[in-house]
């Protein structure tokens, strides 16, 4: 390997991946992900351990928690809070509201999930999110940094691919054209069951 | 004897952020311990800082990278002032300078966080003023010269003629350090009322010199805790590690116990403490003469 191999594997050699910073944004949660979001930084799961730090800073963060749907009043934060984060960056969707705007997908004042303004990485549903499907996903999102500080060094275009953490946990998208379902799980066990 | 200076001074330069990066890693793994919990890595802040260094930046001004630089460059002169045993004076004064261009450097930024937290750094400066002008004295008092390689000569340690002093420079190392209770709310805590305070619209390589530079901060002002115990005898080097180790774990316990004061909290104290330690401490001076060396 010459030197010049070796300044150049260097300089691909990632740190993003052992310094994760958070940045988190309540958009039109109920909360309760809010907490779990927070209790992953509690004694019992110590995110720290990961280099996680809590920022609270879009400048200095590099992954972006996001909890609950998205309304027209929190839809212009959500967006500065994005283009106010310096790339590489990742966005979490932390819960079902997040995701694909849950239980209240279909309300007249809701826009649905945060993928409706920004381009979301990650999906990790729950109602609310277990800190430990947090982490995965944390995790996960890691793996994502990465790729696309690879994409920024070969000088390509910033990928944003779409993960689902917890396959079993299937996520149940509506879109405008489904019947008008009765209510919440039953209803879409309901819609698999008739096709 | 230049030779030594020489090679202390380019030992702090070269080593000086690697043990302030242990010494960082090393106060998060403690005071996550406190908690109980586990805590990050000891390399933490390096693994950090390379992750600075691999995102964009998104700076306010390029001459606030400038002016960043410039206090690091008069940091590291300050520190290598004082480790090779010159001007304790001029470190001071150097490491003021350093703070100055920090302040100028940050309010380039236009957010009201950061209007917030260049204030507050204002008024941390006025501060710990007085009590490292009041240690320069003291050191002058204890060996007849401002050099901090005079106290290598000194055949007792200066924290035995100093005492008040020794004390009251622990009280502004907090203030120095940015721990509690003399912090602010700002992120790395779960309480962010005021974002990052003066680094909130800084990110990437900017962020990575203030990262560095408090490094060196560090390193340079346990350097100072370290003095009051240097004596003629070499030994005692190893007395001034033990103090140091001891002050910095006293420092990580203050800031995990206490909780966050008002800024007139935090000024009126460093003013009493400062101007009655110097008061007390010094008199005895003014009776036996300037210098401590000659009465003992």
């Amino acid at each position: 390997m010459s030197v010049m191999d070796k300044i150049a594997s260097s300089k691909r050699e990632s740190f993003i991946t052992n310094s994760p910073w958070i940045i988190h944004y309540d958009a039109a949660s109920c909360n309760g992900c809010d907490i779990e979001v927070l209790a992953s930084l509690t004694p019992l799961f110590d995110v720290e351990r990961f280099g996680v730090v809590n920022t609270g800073n879009p400048r200095h963060a590099d992954i972006f928690l996001v909890t609950g749907s998205v309304n027209e009043q929190c839809k212009p934060v959500i967006e500065q809070i994005y283009n106010q984060m310096v790339e590489p960056k990742v966005v979490v969707a932390c819960g079902i509201c997040a995701c694909s705007g849950g239980v209240f997908k279909q309300c007249y004042n809701t826009m649905g999930g945060i993928d409706q303004v920004i381009p979301v990485d990650v999906y990790v549903p729950g109602c609310a999110v277990r800190p430990q499907a947090l982490i995965d996903g944390v995790v996960k999102a890691i793996g994502i940094l990465r790729a696309k500080r690879e994409a920024m060094l070969d000088g390509k275009p910033v990928p944003t691919p779409a993960l689902r953490v917890g396959a079993e946990l299937e996520v149940v998208r509506h879109s405008p054209d489904d019947e008008p379902a009765p209510t919440g799980a039953d209803a879409s066990d309901a819609a698999k069951e008739t096709k | 004897m230049v030779w030594l200076s020489i090679l202390l001074g380019i030992l702090f330069v070269v080593l000086g952020p690697v043990l302030g990066c242990l010494i960082a890693g090393a106060d998060r793994i403690v005071t996550a311990r406190m908690q109980r919990r586990q805590g990050p890595p000891l390399l933490q802040p390096y693994y950090d800082l390379r992750k600075l260094l691999e995102k964009d930046m998104r700076a306010n001004d390029v001459v606030q990278l400038i002016l960043l630089v410039m206090a690091l460059v008069a940091t590291v002169v300050g520190g290598v002032s004082f480790f090779a045993g010159a001007s304790f004076l001029l470190c001071i004064f150097l490491e003021t300078l350093a703070s100055l261009l920090y302040i100028v450097a940050a309010s380039i930024g236009s957010s009201p966080f950061v209007q917030v937290g260049v204030q507050r750094e204002i008024l941390q400066v006025m501060c710990y003023e007085p009590m490292e002008l009041l240690t320069a004295i003291g050191i002058y008092l204890h060996t007849g010269s401002y050099a901090s390689g005079s106290l290598g000569a000194a055949s007792v340690p200066m924290v035995m003629w100093l005492p008040l002093i020794f004390l009251s420079l622990l009280f502004v190392l907090t203030i120095k350090l940015r721990k509690s209770p003399f912090d602010v709310a700002s992120s790395h805590h779960a309480h962010q009322e005021i974002i990052a305070g003066a680094t909130t619209e800084m990110s990437g390589l900017t962020l990575a010199v203030i990262e560095v530079t408090h490094w060196y901060e560090t390193v340079i002002v346990l350097g100072w805790v370290g003095m009051f115990f240097i004596t003629s005898n070499p030994l005692s080097i190893l007395l001034a590690l033990l103090a140091v180790a001891i002050v910095y774990l006293l420092e990580i316990w203050v800031d995990n116990t206490f909780a966050r004061v008002k800024w007139q909290v935090m000024l009126k104290g460093a003013w009493i403490v400062a101007l009655v330690a110097g008061f007390v401490n010094f008199s005895p001076f003014f009776f036996v003469g300037t210098n401590g060396l000659l009465f003992f």
